[in-house]
């Protein structure tokens, strides 16, 4: 076990991950010499030299058609978007072309392309800097939509999504970057290395974790939200409500069966997104609840999220985004409903 | 036609007359050495057999076989001009009226019209054909020949002076997707990596109804210039220059000399599609300015000026396409609407929960008509 960074476990997960494979390459913007503005891709120009570590012209609808292409002689390009809101100007390669090739060509063709996107906000950003867009990705078929909470996940994730052989949005919550975590590196290289290692690898990084148990209330979170999630079991822990706490980890698929189990047990669910939680994934797994746990359920399923507006300027994020009041409101109204 | 303002036909690069008079050309007469009289009768037959084809696909669409059919009535020379000048390492992105370049690839004709009959959306395999899938997205599909090439650079397919393995890619779009920022994100990329890509722009006048003047104030060809790719501008309905322009960039190419652009001035005598009406946006003169430049009639004014094509080669010409009309018509009406059960397969290519539960949800909801004895 070593100690990181998520940021630094998604470096070494990306190094693990091309020293594994050589058909593996990094393309995004200011990812070479300066190791991308978040410093994830740092050292990699270094070691693996420009043609695996692409810094790219200043278009992402570019980066993401190019990579297509790429994909389709066999190399599996990791994007790096900048920024969550400047993945726009792609998203049409993404939704009418990445996401759909492997059914146009009736499987045919296979696009193992990963976008890495930092996404969400608290880092006191400009605007189109700390924008929830995964939503709108899971809305897709034919894309698949991750996002880690720790390192260990961050770590596995990454390389998990790089060897599947489906197209991967894989969104870093960057407030949690520096958040550091104990990270085992040998279990994923020994489950990737294996003959079977994608497959298992996707089936994985597509499955949710309970990431504390508890009787009394399911608190539903994932990516930044996890760690809110844990902090608001635990002030709840001491008020005597019994908390448990779902990583969904995965958005496209949604691993609802973990939470429909756990919903059965406790009878009542908060879902915990920065996203707008209009048309947002706790919309979506709200409705799974009713549909597959309705009669075990002893208050509506409630959602803390972001609103319908846009991302405010920074000052007011911190009341925008989802925050421990927030949730604990929530769970006291389930528990008194 | 009025001339519209830069997009003349006067500095186009023609090598045979719209009379079939064959004309030198002191920079691209060496890429025609190779057209002799056989050669030559190949492309007359392959733009007679495809213009036969278009116009069986037409009336099947208007048998209501199929939904919709995209002409390429007009285009042969462009198509088949450039389609022979490409060989089998070399890779294809199409647009979606390609079909004279399909044949050249070996696509067999009707196979297309799994698309149009709305069976599937994609008809072949790209890869044994070396021929993509046609992309309906305006200018999509020019990043990922793009970013086609650079993998072939990569993979030292580009540039090592070995005929038998340099190849190059020819991505085929219209005037209207010059518009389009995926085509000059396209040429942006493609320029800064040096990458083994012909655009190869057929500027047919129009992009639905509107004009090319709605598209460009200069020549298309012009716009090269900017990204710093050579580009040429052809006559469109000249098989003869279509080839020898072709054959010039993907030697270029091939030998890593990077992009280039051409653009092929032709006229789409047809409609967009079956469901447009041109006669809402163009005049009959337009028209009969562009049917007096009929690529294959030049061609067979040519050819049979110098005694190469007799009675013997149009009546086994005439037999094929009757014969393929005839196989067309019967290969669609013999197709199979595909299982239900077919649009939750090849969504991803490993399982994903979602498709699963609908797809097990779908199989359980058919069941129970047969469980009560109906019959969908």
């Amino acid at each position: 076990m070593t100690q990181m960074t998520m940021a630094g476990a998604i470096n070494r997960g990306l190094r693990a991950a091309m020293d594994r494979d050589e058909k593996v390459l990094l393309m995004g913007e200011d990812i070479g010499q300066l190791g991308g503005v978040f410093r994830v891709t740092d050292g990699l120009w270094k070691d693996f030299g420009p043609d695996r570590v692409m810094d790219t012209p200043l278009a992402e609808s570019g980066i993401v058609g190019t990579a297509i292409g790429m994909a389709m002689r066999g190399y599996r390009p990791v994007i790096e978007i900048q920024f969550d809101g400047f993945i726009f100007p792609a998203y049409d390669q993404i939704t009418t072309q990445l996401a759909k090739m492997h059914y146009r060509s009736q499987g045919r063709i296979q696009l193992p392309v990963v976008i890495r996107v930092p996404f969400a906000g608290g880092i006191g950003a400009v605007e189109h800097h700390s924008e929830s867009p995964e939503a709108l990705f899971a809305h897709t078929a034919g894309l698949r939509a991750i996002s880690p909470a720790t390192p260990q996940d961050a770590y596995d994730m990454i390389q998990q999504a790089i060897a599947s052989p489906d197209p991967v949005l894989f969104f870093e919550p960057k407030a949690r970057y520096w958040d550091k975590g104990e990270v085992d590196e040998g279990r994923v290289d020994a489950q990737l290395s294996a003959e079977d290692g994608a497959s298992a690898g996707t089936a994985e990084m597509s499955r949710g974790r309970v990431a504390r148990s508890g009787t009394d209330v399911t608190l539903v979170a994932y990516g930044p939200t996890v760690r809110l999630a844990l902090q608001a079991a635990e002030v709840a822990g001491a008020d005597g409500t019994s908390v448990e706490v779902v990583d969904l980890r995965s958005i496209s698929p949604l691993d609802s069966a973990t939470v429909v189990r756990s919903a059965k047990r406790t009878g009542r669910v908060v879902i915990v997104h920065e996203a707008p939680t209009a048309y947002g994934p706790g919309a979506e797994l709200s409705a799974r609840i009713a549909e597959e746990a309705f009669f075990h359920l002893h208050a509506p399923v409630l959602r803390v999220g972001g609103f319908h507006a846009p991302y405010p300027g920074s000052k007011l994020e911190h009341d925008y985004l989802p925050n421990l009041d927030r949730v604990l409101d929530a769970v006291d109204r389930v528990m008194t409903h | 036609m009025e001339a519209h303002g830069p997009h003349t036909d006067d500095d186009l690069v023609t090598m045979l007359t719209r009379t079939g008079e064959r004309i030198p050309h002191p920079d691209f007469d060496r890429y025609a050495e190779d057209l002799d009289a056989a050669t030559l009768r190949r492309m007359w037959h392959d733009m007679t057999v495809v213009r036969a084809f278009d116009n069986e696909a037409t009336s099947l669409q208007r048998q209501g076989e199929l939904g919709l059919w995209v002409q390429s009535l007009g285009q042969e020379a462009a198509q088949i001009g450039s389609g022979h000048a490409l060989n089998g390492n070399d890779f294809v992105f199409p647009s979606y009226r390609e079909h004279g370049v399909a044949l050249t690839r070996g696509v067999d004709l009707p196979e297309i019209l799994r698309i149009f009959r709305g069976l599937q959306h994609g008809a072949w395999d790209p890869e044994a054909h070396r021929f993509h899938l046609y992309t309906l997205v305006i200018g999509a599909h020019s990043l990922h020949a793009t970013g086609y090439a650079m993998a072939m650079d990569r993979d030292g397919l580009v540039g090592t002076g070995d005929p038998a393995r340099d190849g190059a890619v020819v991505c085929y779009f219209g005037d209207g997707a010059t518009s389009q920022g995926d085509v000059s994100e396209a040429m942006v990329f493609a320029a800064v990596h040096d990458a083994p890509v012909v655009f190869f722009v057929q500027n047919n006048q129009f992009a639905i109804s509107e004009p090319v003047t709605r598209q460009s104030r200069v020549p298309l060809a012009q716009r090269g210039a900017g990204f710093g790719i050579p580009s040429v501008r052809v006559d469109g309905n000249d098989v003869v220059a279509c080839y020898a322009v072709t054959r010039w960039a993907l030697e270029r190419a091939r030998s890593g000399g990077g992009p280039v652009l051409i653009e092929a001035f032709t006229y789409r005598m047809g409609a967009h599609t079956t469901s447009d009406d041109p006669t809402r946006y163009r005049t009959r003169a337009d028209e009969s300015y562009w049917a007096e430049r009929d690529p294959i009639a030049r061609l067979d004014t040519y050819l049979s000026s110098l005694g190469e094509l007799g009675d013997d080669a149009r009546e086994a010409v005439a037999a094929e396409v009757k014969e393929l009309g005839r196989r067309t018509r019967e290969t669609v009406r013999s197709w199979e609407v595909p299982a239900v059960g077919s649009m939750f397969e090849h969504v991803y290519a490993e399982p994903h929960a979602t498709v699963d539960a609908e797809r097990a949800w779908f199989e359980r909801y058919e069941r129970s008509f047969a469980d009560q004895g109906v019959h969908a």
